[in-house]
This record gives C-alpha cells, sequence and structure tokens, in this order.
C-alpha cells in the first residue's frame, strides 16, 4: 500500500514572519525561500492592521514590533523585491485592512509586470474574529462585512486563483474557545460571510458556488492532537453538509474544506521554553494524519514565543520540524490511516453534533454578526478561557514544567538573556516614519486627492472598494489616509468585551483568603479597592486583560475595565476620573517599554504619580528589569498562570502604596 | 475637621469651581471614603458645594433601562449634541456589584467609548455595592460634586424596578430607554416602572416598523395608568436611533422643556426636596439605626432639619443631626 512513489505533494510550508522594515523583511522572506520553504506568510504590524500612518500617535511604540509596517505602495514593492509574484503563494495576516493590502499587493504586482490570473495567496480577512479575539478590528460589523464581501466579490472574479478569506478558528481556540465552540462559531462566521455575498447585486445567482469553494479557513491545533484530529475531521463533513444543504452546491471540489493551521500558541509555555517544541511537533501531527482532513498549509510558532520576537535560527527549527514530518516520515505514503476506526468516529461524529447544534443556536440569534453584537460568542469563549485557566491553577489540566514536573536545570538555550530573542530596534519606526514623510513628498497631490475622493464614493455609494483602493495604491496614497476615508465614512466601533456579564464565578479556600484580604485593605482605603486594566497600544489580543478584570471581580475589586488601543495619555485620563488605588496594563506586542515609560511620564504630569502600576505581557526579564527600575510595581509574564495568587499580590501592592498615605487620595 | 483640613476643603472648593479635573476626581473619591474623619470633610464639601451659584443651574437626567436598550450609545449621541453646543457635561455610571464577592465589573468607560474621554465630558463608574438593583450610596454626593462643575450630570443606571425610584428623587428629569420588541411593555407594567420616568425613548429606530409598534404599545400603557401625575406632566414616547443619530435633538428639546415645565410649576423643587429628605434619612438610618433616629424624633425632624437648612442641604443636616443623635446616644 506504501510507496514512495504515491508520495503525496506535502503542504505549503510557511512561517509566519515580517517585522522592522520592507527591507528588512524582504532578506527574511528571500533567506526562507532559499531554506525550502514553499509559501510566503506576512505579519503586519499593528498601525498597518489598524488603519494608521507610522507617524500617528497611536502607532507610537508599535511600528515595526509584531510585523512588517506597510504604508504604501513603496513599501510592498520592497517587501516584494526579487520576489516573483506571478509565481508566488503570499498569505496575509490581514482583516480590518484587508481591502487596502490586497490592493497594495495587486498594484505591486501589477508593477512587477504579473497578470491578475497569475496571482495566488490569501487575506485573511476574517473580521468576525477580530472582534472576538484579536482585536484589530476598526469599522462596525454591517460596513466591515460589506468591506469582506467586496474583497470576495472582486478576487473571486478578478483573481480567481486567490483565497479572499479564510475563516479563522485559530484565534477562537487561543481565546479559549473549546473544539466545539471553535467549528460551531467558526462554521457560523463563513455562513454570514456567505449570506453577505449572496446578497450583493454584483455576484450572479450562479456564482455561489465557486465563492463556497473560495473560502478557506484557518485552524488552531493544540496539544490533545487526537480530538484534533477529530475536529479537522468533523469540520471537514459539517462545511460539506452546509454547502449542500444551505447552498446548495453538489461539486465535490467546491464542497472540500480547505484550510491551513497554526498549531497553538495557547499552550506554549514560558517555563522550560525546550518543551514546546515537542508541543509544536506534537500539534503538527494532529493536523497532517488524517489524510482527509490534511491541511493544506502549516505554519508553526517559535519555541521561544513566549519569551519575546524569535531569532532567525528559531524560526528555522520550526520550519525544519515540518520538513522532517513531511520529506522523513512516511505520514506522505499512506490513505488515510484513520479510515475504519471506531474510535476516531465515535468522537468525530459526537463533535460533528454538538457542533451542529451549536452553530444552529447562533444562526437562530440572528447569526455570526448578531451574536457579536449581543456578546453571546464572546462571553462564552471568555468562560471557557475562565474554565481553562481555573483548570491550570488547580492541577486539573497538566502543563508540564508550569504547574508539574517543575524542577528544572537552567536551560542553556536561554542562558545568553536578551541576545536568545530578537529586540527590535527602536530606531526602526523613527526610519519608517522618514521614509512615509518622504514618500509624501514625492507624490502628485491631485493624484491622491482624486483617488481618495474615488475611495470616498465607492466606499459610500459601492458597489465594490477594491478597484477605487488598487487606483489609490497606484496614486499614492497611505495606509492611515485609506483608512481614514472608511472612517469618515462608516465609523468606528468598540466590540462588547463579554466580561461583564460573565457566569462563570470561583470559590475556593485560597480565593476566599484574597476576598478577606481586598474587604480588608479596603476598610483602611475608606472605599473598595478600585483597579484600572487597560490596554495601551494597538495590540488588540484582550484575552489576557479580561481574565485578569473577571479574577479581579471574583475577588472582590470594583474593575473599570478599559478596553484595547488606547494611548497611555488616554489610560492616565481614565484612572484619574475614576480614582483607581492601582492601574494594570497588558501588552503583548512588544511595545512595552516605550508605552509604558510614557504612561509614568504622564502619570506625573496629570498628578497621580502615586498610583501604583503593574504590567503583564510578553516581557524579556532584560525589559522587566528596565520597567521595574522606571518603577513599575510588578511584572507578570506567561509563566505566571496563577491568577489567584497574582491578585494576593495586587492587593499587597495596594496596601503598600496606602501605608506610605499614597494611593487613591 | 482641624485648621489644616479646613484649608484643604477651601483649596479644593476652589480648585472645583475652576473646573479642575483631578479637583473632580478628589472630590469623588473623598464623597465614596467611609473612613469617618473623611466622612465629617465629604459633608462639609457637599454642604459648601450647594451653595454654589452654578450648581442650581445644572440639569440632572437619570437615564434607565433594560440591559442591552442602548443606554450607552444613546447617551453617547446625547453627549455629541450637546457637546456640539459647548454644555460641560459630568456622568455617573452604575452598574451592579456581584453579591458573592463584592467585586464590580464596571463597563460604562468602555461602553461609551471615546465620548467619554472628550475635552468637557467628566465619567465616573461606580458600583452599585450592597445596594441591590439600586443606586451606588456615593451616587447623590457625586451628582452634586459634578452639578457643582457641569451642564449637565447624567446618572446612566440598569433599570429593574427598584432603582427607578431611587434615580428618579435624584434628578431633575428621568428618562427611560426601551428596545423595539413587544412583551418587555408589560413586564414594564407590572413591575410598576411605566409610573415614573418623565420621558420614554424607544431607541434603535433604526430597526422599522417594530419600534414604532413598541412606542405604541407604550403610549397605549401610559394611558391605562389609574393615577394620572400629579404635575400634570404626561411623558412623550420618542423614537431615537443612536446608530443613525435620530430624533436626538428632540429628546434634548423634551428634557429641557420637562424641566422648564417642573421648575415653573414648583415640582421640581418638590422633586429635589423629597430627595434630599430621603438622602439625609438613608444616610442617618445607615450610620445611627432606626434606633438612633427615633432619639431625635424620627423621620419627621428629619424632613423638619431639611425643610429649614440653608439651601436645604441634606448635608448640613447629615452633619447636625448625626451630632445631635450622637449627643442623645451618648445620654447628654
Amino acid at each position: 500500500m506504501a510507496s514512495p512513489d504515491r508520495r503525496e505533494s506535502p503542504w505549503l510550508i510557511r512561517t509566519y514572519s515580517g517585522h522592522s522594515s520592507a527591507q528588512a523583511s524582504n532578506e527574511l522572506y528571500r533567506a526562507n525561500l532559499a531554506k525550502g520553504q514553499t509559501g510566503l506568510s506576512v505579519a503586519f504590524d499593528l498601525p498597518t492592521q489598524t488603519g494608521y500612518d507610522a507617524d500617528h500617535p497611536l502607532a507610537r511604540g508599535e511600528v515595526g514590533k509584531v510585523g512588517v509596517p506597510i504604508g504604501h505602495i513603496d513599501d510592498m514593492v520592497t517587501l516584494f523585491d526579487q520576489i516573483p509574484l506571478d509565481r508566488m503563494n503570499t498569505s496575509m495576516t490581514i482583516n480590518a485592512t484587508a481591502a487596502w493590502l490586497l490592493a497594495l499587493y495587486v498594484a505591486a504586482a501589477e508593477r512587477q509586470g504579473a497578470r491578475h490570473e497569475q496571482l495566488q495567496g490569501t487575506t485573511q480577512n476574517d473580521i468576525i474574529k477580530e472582534y472576538l479575539s484579536r482585536g484589530t478590528y476598526v469599522f462596525p460589523p454591517e460596513a466591515s462585512m460589506r468591506l469582506t464581501s467586496d474583497v470576495v466579490a472582486y478576487t473571486v472574479e478578478q483573481i480567481p486563483k486567490w483565497n479572499p478569506i479564510n475563516i479563522c478558528s485559530y484565534h477562537l481556540q487561543e481565546a479559549g474557545a473549546t473544539p466545539v465552540q471553535e467549528i460551531a462559531f467558526a462554521m457560523a462566521n463563513a455562513v454570514a460571510v456567505l449570506d453577505a455575498v449572496r446578497g450583493r447585486d454584483d455576484v450572479p445567482t450562479g456564482a455561489i458556488g465557486q465563492v463556497f469553494g473560495r473560502i478557506s479557513f484557518f485552524l488552531n491545533a493544540g496539544i490533545r492532537f487526537v480530538e484534533e484530529v477529530c475536529k479537522c475531521r468533523a469540520m471537514t463533513a459539517l462545511w460539506a453538509e452546509i454547502g449542500r444543504e444551505r447552498f446548495g452546491i453538489d461539486d465535490e471540489k467546491q464542497l472540500r474544506l480547505r484550510y491551513g493551521v497554526q498549531v497553538n500558541s495557547l499552550g506554549l509555555t514560558e517555563a522550560q521554553p525546550e518543551n514546546n517544541i515537542v508541543r509544536i511537533a506534537l500539534e503538527a501531527l494532529g493536523v497532517t494524519l488524517s489524510k482527509n482532513a490534511r491541511t493544506r498549509s502549516l505554519q508553526l510558532p517559535a519555541w521561544n514565543e513566549a519569551l519575546g520576537l524569535p531569532r532567525p535560527w528559531d524560526q528555522q527549527l520550526s520550519l525544519r520540524t515540518q520538513q522532517i514530518l513531511a520529506y522523513e516520515t512516511d505520514l506522505l505514503e499512506y490513505p488515510d490511516i484513520f479510515d475504519g476506526s471506531h474510535v476516531v468516529e465515535a468522537r468525530t461524529r459526537e463533535l460533528l453534533d454538538e457542533a451542529r447544534a451549536e452553530m444552529q443556536k447562533v444562526l437562530d440569534m440572528g447569526g455570526a454578526v448578531a451574536a457579536v453584537e449581543n456578546a453571546y460568542m464572546k462571553q462564552a469563549l471568555v468562560e471557557s478561557h475562565t474554565r481553562r485557566l481555573r483548570a491550570i491553577e488547580s492541577g486539573e489540566i497538566t502543563v508540564v514544567g508550569l504547574n508539574a514536573y517543575r524542577e528544572t536545570v537552567p536551560s542553556p538555550l536561554i542562558a545568553d538573556g536578551v541576545s536568545s530573542i530578537v529586540t527590535v530596534d527602536e530606531v526602526a519606526e523613527r526610519e519608517q516614519i522618514e521614509r512615509l514623510r518622504a514618500f509624501r513628498t514625492r507624490r502628485n497631490p491631485a493624484d491622491v486627492a482624486t483617488a481618495l475622493a474615488g475611495l470616498r464614493d465607492a466606499a459610500a455609494n459601492g458597489p465594490n472598494v477594491v478597484p477605487a483602493s488598487i487606483r489609490a495604491a497606484h496614486a499614492g496614497v497611505t495606509t492611515g489616509e485609506w483608512a481614514d476615508a472608511l472612517r469618515d465614512c462608516f465609523g468606528e466601533y468598540r466590540a462588547p468585551t463579554g466580561v461583564g456579564s460573565t457566569r462563570v464565578s470561583a470559590s475556593g479556600v485560597r480565593i476566599d483568603a484574597v476576598r478577606r484580604r481586598v474587604d480588608e485593605v479596603s476598610e483602611k482605603l475608606g472605599r473598595r479597592i478600585k483597579i484600572l486594566v487597560g490596554k495601551p497600544g494597538l495590540d488588540g489580543h484582550s484575552n489576557g486583560a479580561e481574565q485578569i478584570a473577571v479574577k479581579a471581580r471574583d475577588v472582590g475589586m470594583e474593575v473599570v475595565y478599559d478596553g484595547i488601543r488606547l494611548t497611555p495619555n488616554e489610560i492616565v485620563q481614565s484612572a484619574r476620573d475614576e480614582g483607581v488605588h492601582v492601574i494594570g496594563l497588558s501588552i503583548l506586542s512588544g511595545s512595552h517599554c516605550v508605552l509604558v515609560i510614557d504612561l509614568l511620564g504622564e502619570m506625573r504630569k496629570q498628578g497621580i504619580a502615586d498610583v501604583p502600576v503593574i504590567v503583564g505581557g510578553i516581557i524579556p526579564d532584560d525589559d522587566a528589569a528596565r520597567l521595574a527600575a522606571a518603577g513599575v510595581k510588578r511584572v507578570y509574564t506567561p509563566k505566571d498562570f496563577d491568577l489567584t495568587k497574582i491578585m494576593a499580590e495586587v492587593v499587597d501592592v495596594v496596601a503598600d502604596a496606602q501605608a506610605y498615605g499614597l494611593a487613591g487620595r | 475637621m482641624n485648621e489644616s483640613e479646613a484649608g484643604d476643603l477651601s483649596a479644593l472648593l476652589d480648585s472645583l469651581a475652576a473646573g479642575d479635573r483631578a479637583a473632580i476626581a478628589r472630590a469623588l473619591n473623598l464623597i465614596d471614603d467611609r473612613r469617618p474623619a473623611q466622612r465629617e470633610s465629604a459633608l462639609e464639601l457637599l454642604d459648601r458645594l450647594v451653595s454654589l451659584p452654578r450648581f442650581e443651574r445644572a440639569r440632572r437626567v437619570g437615564i434607565t433601562g433594560a440591559p442591552g436598550s442602548g443606554k450607552s450609545t444613546l447617551l453617547n449621541a446625547l453627549i455629541g449634541s450637546l457637546r456640539d453646543r459647548n454644555e460641560g457635561i459630568g456622568i455617573i455610571a452604575v452598574d451592579p456589584s456581584s453579591r458573592r464577592s463584592g467585586g464590580a465589573l464596571l463597563g460604562d468607560r468602555m461602553r461609551l467609548g471615546g465620548s467619554a474621554r472628550e475635552q468637557g465630558v467628566f465619567l465616573r463608574s461606580m458600583a452599585a455595592r450592597d445596594r441591590l438593583g439600586g443606586l451606588a450610596d456615593a451616587t447623590q454626593a457625586g451628582v452634586c460634586v459634578l452639578s457643582a462643575v457641569f451642564d449637565w450630570v447624567f446618572v446612566e443606571t440598569v433599570g429593574v424596578g427598584q432603582s427607578e425610584c431611587e434615580v428618579a428623587q435624584l434628578v431633575d428629569t428621568l428618562v427611560f430607554v426601551a428596545q423595539p420588541g413587544a412583551g418587555d411593555i408589560l413586564q414594564f407594567m407590572k413591575a410598576g416602572i411605566l409610573e415614573l420616568p418623565d420621558i420614554f425613548v424607544v431607541n434603535k429606530s433604526d430597526v422599522g416598523p417594530m419600534a414604532e409598534r413598541t412606542r405604541g404599545e407604550l403610549i397605549a400603557g401610559l394611558g391605562l395608568s389609574d393615577e394620572r401625575r400629579e404635575d400634570d406632566w404626561v411623558p412623550p414616547v420618542l423614537l431615537a436611533s443612536a446608530r443613525d443619530q435620530v430624533g436626538i435633538e428632540a429628546l434634548v428639546d423634551q428634557i429641557e422643556t420637562h424641566r422648564r415645565t417642573s421648575l415653573a410649576s414648583g415640582r421640581l423643587e418638590q422633586r429635589r426636596i423629597a430627595g434630599s429628605i430621603a438622602f439625609a434619612i438613608e444616610s442617618l438610618v445607615r450610620r445611627y439605626g432606626e434606633y438612633g433616629l427615633e432619639r431625635i424624633g424620627g423621620l419627621p425632624a428629619v424632613e423638619r432639619s431639611v425643610e429649614r437648612a440653608p439651601s436645604r442641604s441634606p448635608f448640613r443636616v447629615v452633619l447636625e443631626v448625626g451630632r445631635a443623635i450622637e449627643r442623645a446616644l451618648d445620654g447628654k
């Protein structure tokens, strides 16, 4: 049965990457391709993802941090210098501004001489999960769904090999989703997109099968890899079922679930980080084992990403892991090895039935958009996540090196401290701003004005913003200008947080002790301990901040949850106006030093320098020391999984500040 | 209160009168502070605030309604409209506390988004604490602090019955926000909620006929009410869409009209006195118990004190009656 001649060709092997500048990222991409990577996966920085130019106040500290900054056509041309776009397959993790980055990509490809029908790749373009987990949304749901469907309608017609949308269950699992929620919410999301496209005048009725066939998914794979195999199989079955029953499609090829995977980051630990190498390999196995439900493309995170930005060597290890799986093992030589397995079939059937019911529940309440607006899905995720963290705290779930088997010899892999991760040079931001300003002076203002007028018209009156965006790209419109034009037209949006009414509440001896301590300190303060939880900068990954907010409420604090995308100035103003006793910040984008130090300065200016500040995030030891020196009272990183303990320490921090007669005067 | 504290208080008062945000925040911290010395200072401060000239000018508006009715979005739209006229706005937003832990998630700053951060807008979130379904105990004092600084003071709270009564007593105009959809109305009527609000708004009118129908049901429900309001005010039932910025100006107009009418009829005065009495009794009972209150002649004595007090300041009354109770309890 097995034979080397009949070896399947492997999935697309990618590494999610990009940082600092278009030029630095271009060099990285070309190096990765030379090492045998077969596709590109572009990570954009947060200003690009949320539609701000590098010199916007909200972009401060974020430029080039979690990805490459793309401010205009010249950046895009540089990014793909010497990379032939007529042959490359490029995945772009871009959502709220997907139509714009697609336009820049198309414009850059046109300048290379590539034809539209040659272009292959993916725009993530999945806004629902941005509201639920990732946080880089900009516009209200209705306008966002319209932009999403603009990209779908345009590419189905003009760039037939493009995957216009990659429905992400990935981020749902990162936000705490169970496998059933992951399947159900992703499917409800896809149905919402298909319904939006089906309702358009410019998409022919008969084209829905073609649209269905172009929709792809982006899944997560956790460490429970047997269940993950079943999840992939259940999802494949449910997708075909939806295609047949809801959209009347019978073409088997169109009905086939196509998905890519990035394996789980949620389960990667900062403690004993080398253990992650094994976790990643096992997780990769989960989504490649079953031939009938095998991923089309795979990205593996770096083993040390909970510590900071991975180095090229760390990324190479992830790439080699994939290559060993694809080329050394006999994985690709067999038909589906689970066909006929009662065990796998039974678990798959269970997941399928539960997911179908949960999906129906969402559809019954008006679909995925309604379930974002009424916070149903968000609340469900926050609750699942709370349960998971509680299970880790209690030891019910074992995480090796974190809550079990913690004894360890020093790891030689991280002995070098700060040199075992990449730090983005602060200079990158300044240089990007300089390039942007030079670019602005080079372009023809009249062309820009015309292009922006055309864009506004297309946004307000339709039918599709993509052609106007491509013209704007060529004319030299910047990312901030493109998004501002649409913000003027559509407005902005803040998604429900799901923390307000979460029904999971804690109990137990440890939490009771913290509650008593909160009562006692509150009594001394004269009023109940009030904490502000917020996220400065553009990072929208709010799962951690939400869990902290829920826990703080559970131990008896009054919690002002200030949400995402705030400037240090705004957070300080909130803290002062609300009269809080302590400020808790969460920053995962790597911009913690700049943002926190700005914030401390702002606190001095606004007269609340005496309120203690605690910070959580992916913060390397050296930076933690720097923050402590600047006045931060506590720094928490992913290894601090015990939220009850964190809360006990927060109370101490408040009590200490009070002992000096300071906090919350 | 010693001399330096008195000096601090004067300085705080001056900064408040000048509209200094840090001072507003400090004053709100102080009135929320339960320690005895701070409580004294707070009452002193409040008593002096009440006599500030601009205090009477502030329009106090309660915004209440079931969860999900769109109170925050409506308030957002109101803020936008009032800011266009350059009016200063103070907001107290009340969220329920967890009965189990005593903690609370205060989400209004997030829900109000950008408008809570605008120049000329000040938001303080408060937890309802032990007041089940009711207001934070510092709400009334908070309204007083903000009234000394801003042209408009809003109190936003989830409406579930009891809180309506409490809010009604401390604002000039109570706005009830309903969302389109049948069924609710019957619940409102059962709960007796429909008797208190001065203005009804059916929000989300962008959903179409459903909003119209809900408005019709509300009007019919109000018509069925046995009791005619003693002030002869017929509560208008408005349609609005905070999303599409429709009906917001009409709402502002109605709030102004209601206030003018009740000021002219003397109703506003009565309402404020009733609110002051309720506050005084509530504070005294919390501190000294029913027994303590009986020592100095019970509720009627408090009522008389409030009516006699300069500017009818309930805070002065709480201080003075409180001292009287302490003397009585000490048997002096």
